[in-house]
């Protein structure tokens, strides 16, 4: 007899992890599977900040997995993770622009140009966090066209050619292949993004939570992080 | 005649119909800020959403009255070949994920669309990323329902009486005007409302076609969905507003233009 597992079975580990994490948690689910046989890992991926408000409505996940600490720690307040969430990798910025650099982007001075159509992603997601204290420290007062839901979004209108540039992950630049090209912001002006995992109290599934934590933190989940361009924490 | 009492399980089924609408209803009110909510609602980023939201929605009305009537008579009363096949594409945006249509709407009309590209280089003009990217997009989504409303109507017209001022010598434009036009007036109107709401309510086409800015592509629904994950009491304050709008909209003119339904 086949049982069907579904709604938060022992079986299932579901995992909410910030949208620039994606092909990095879907190579770590492959992996993780295949080690832990009859766990399946479901994930969730979406900008932390979209992530955190469902976990605080209380959305049955058992995994948060941030693109930064401040939108962890929120969640640390609101009482809903077990223990200290633990930093995982981390991620530069980079300026993503369409391939053949269209606009002549050469520097986040640029995004100060009002003739060029410039992305960043919302205040709220952390890679506009980033984005703009980037820009800050750069000081420059961009002209923006548009602010995106997620670095996704925003890395989409880049490949597309509809923005010039936007501020994104150096992971994004790796991860989009020859879709866009990158331009490095000098390290004066970088910010670095830590990445905090944690498994949260309401986890319907602790024990599979905590192994998957174990196995991101491990050699083998390091291993692919790296691969895809995230830094050692 | 003594009317029988309604039968209890339809009641039952039907409260169970009412409830799931009116329980997240509840719960947006029970969540408002009701003290803080003047503040809120002349806050900067309120104000604008609300304003482009106005201006987008009725434009797209505007827009789909002008065009949308005409077409809505082409498919009812136009014989042509492929007439069904046109007719899917007009209704296809009442079905298709919203974001699917702001995406192909970008690959159409983007800067580096199929006809976007020429567009721009001929003239300079880019839609993404403005008033106007906004206004194409919420009338790609709210357009059919005035379509499909208006074809309704035509079709379900008694042609005796257009039949009949036709034998009186009135031309086709005159019959049109006079007796087909004025006879179809509330369904037009109904359609308007309903095309209408729906563009005041347009949130995956705008953010994905127009992208999202303040001031300038920021409507009512993105602005709810950008501040529920930075200002939740300004996300509630921005719903509460778009739920008393539509909900007045809707009680009020059904009772003006939705007799005939």
């Amino acid at each position: 007899m086949v049982v069907a597992s579904c709604g938060g079975s022992p079986s299932e580990v579901r995992v909410s992890a910030a949208a620039s994490l994606d092909e990095a948690f879907s190579e770590i689910k492959v992996a993780f599977e295949a080690t832990h046989p009859g766990v399946d890992i479901l994930l969730n991926f979406g900008g932390s900040s979209a992530l955190r408000e469902q976990i605080l409505e209380g959305a049955p996940v058992d995994v948060f997995a941030s693109a930064n600490m401040s939108i962890m720690d929120s969640v640390v307040a609101a009482g809903e993770t077990v223990g200290e969430p633990r930093v995982f990798a981390s991620n530069l910025l980079e300026i993503a622009v369409p391939p053949g650099n269209p606009g002549g982007v050469t520097s986040l001075i640029d995004f100060a140009r009002p003739d060029l159509l410039v992305g960043l992603c919302a205040e709220a997601v952390p890679c506009g966090d980033f984005g703009r204290k980037a820009l800050d420290k750069a000081g420059v007062v961009p002209s923006i066209d548009s602010d995106e839901p997620d670095v996704r979004a925003l890395l989409n209108k880049i490949e597309l050619g509809e923005l010039d540039a936007g501020i994104v992950y150096a992971t994004d630049v790796e991860s989009a292949g020859g879709k866009v090209e990158g331009i490095e912001i000098p390290a004066s002006d970088n910010v670095i993004a830590t990445y905090p995992i944690a498994v949260l109290v309401s986890a319907p599934n602790p024990q599979g939570a905590g192994e998957f934590v174990e196995f991101v933190m491990s050699d083998a989940g390091q291993e692919i992080l790296a691969r895809y361009g995230f830094a050692a924490p | 005649m003594r009317r029988s009492r309604p039968p209890l399980l339809l009641i039952v089924l039907a409260v169970l119909g009412v409830a799931v609408f009116a329980v997240p209803l509840v719960g947006l009110l029970a969540r408002t800020p009701w003290r803080d909510l003047p503040s809120l609602l002349s806050s900067d980023i309120v104000v604008d959403a609300l304003k482009l939201s106005a201006v987008s929605s009725l434009s797209a009305t505007a827009i789909a009255a002008v065009i949308g009537v005409p077409l809505a008579w082409l498919l009812a009363r136009v014989e042509f070949p492929g007439r069904r096949l046109v007719r899917g594409i007009v209704l296809l945006p009442l079905v298709l994920p919203p974001v699917v249509g702001g995406a192909a709407l970008l690959f159409a009309l983007g800067r580096r669309g199929l006809v976007g590209e020429p567009l721009y280089e001929a003239t300079g003009l880019v839609l993404p990323f403005s008033v106007w990217g906004v206004i194409l997009a919420v009338t790609f989504v709210a357009m059919p329902f005035l379509v499909i409303t208006v074809e309704g109507a035509l079709r379900n017209l008694d042609a005796r009486y257009e039949g009949a001022a036709a034998t009186l010598g009135a031309t086709r434009w005159t019959v049109l005007r006079r007796v087909t036009l004025p006879m179809i007036m509330p369904s037009i109107g109904a359609g308007l409302v309903l095309t209408w709401a729906r563009a005041l309510g347009e949130f995956g086409a705008t953010i994905t076609f127009a992208g999202n800015l303040q001031g300038r592509t920021q409507t009512l629904p993105l602005a709810v969905f950008v501040a529920l994950e930075s200002n939740r009491d300004a996300a509630i304050a921005l719903s509460l507003v778009m739920v008393a709008i539509s909900l007045a909209v809707l009680v009020v003119l059904r009772e003006r233009w939705w007799k005939t339904w």
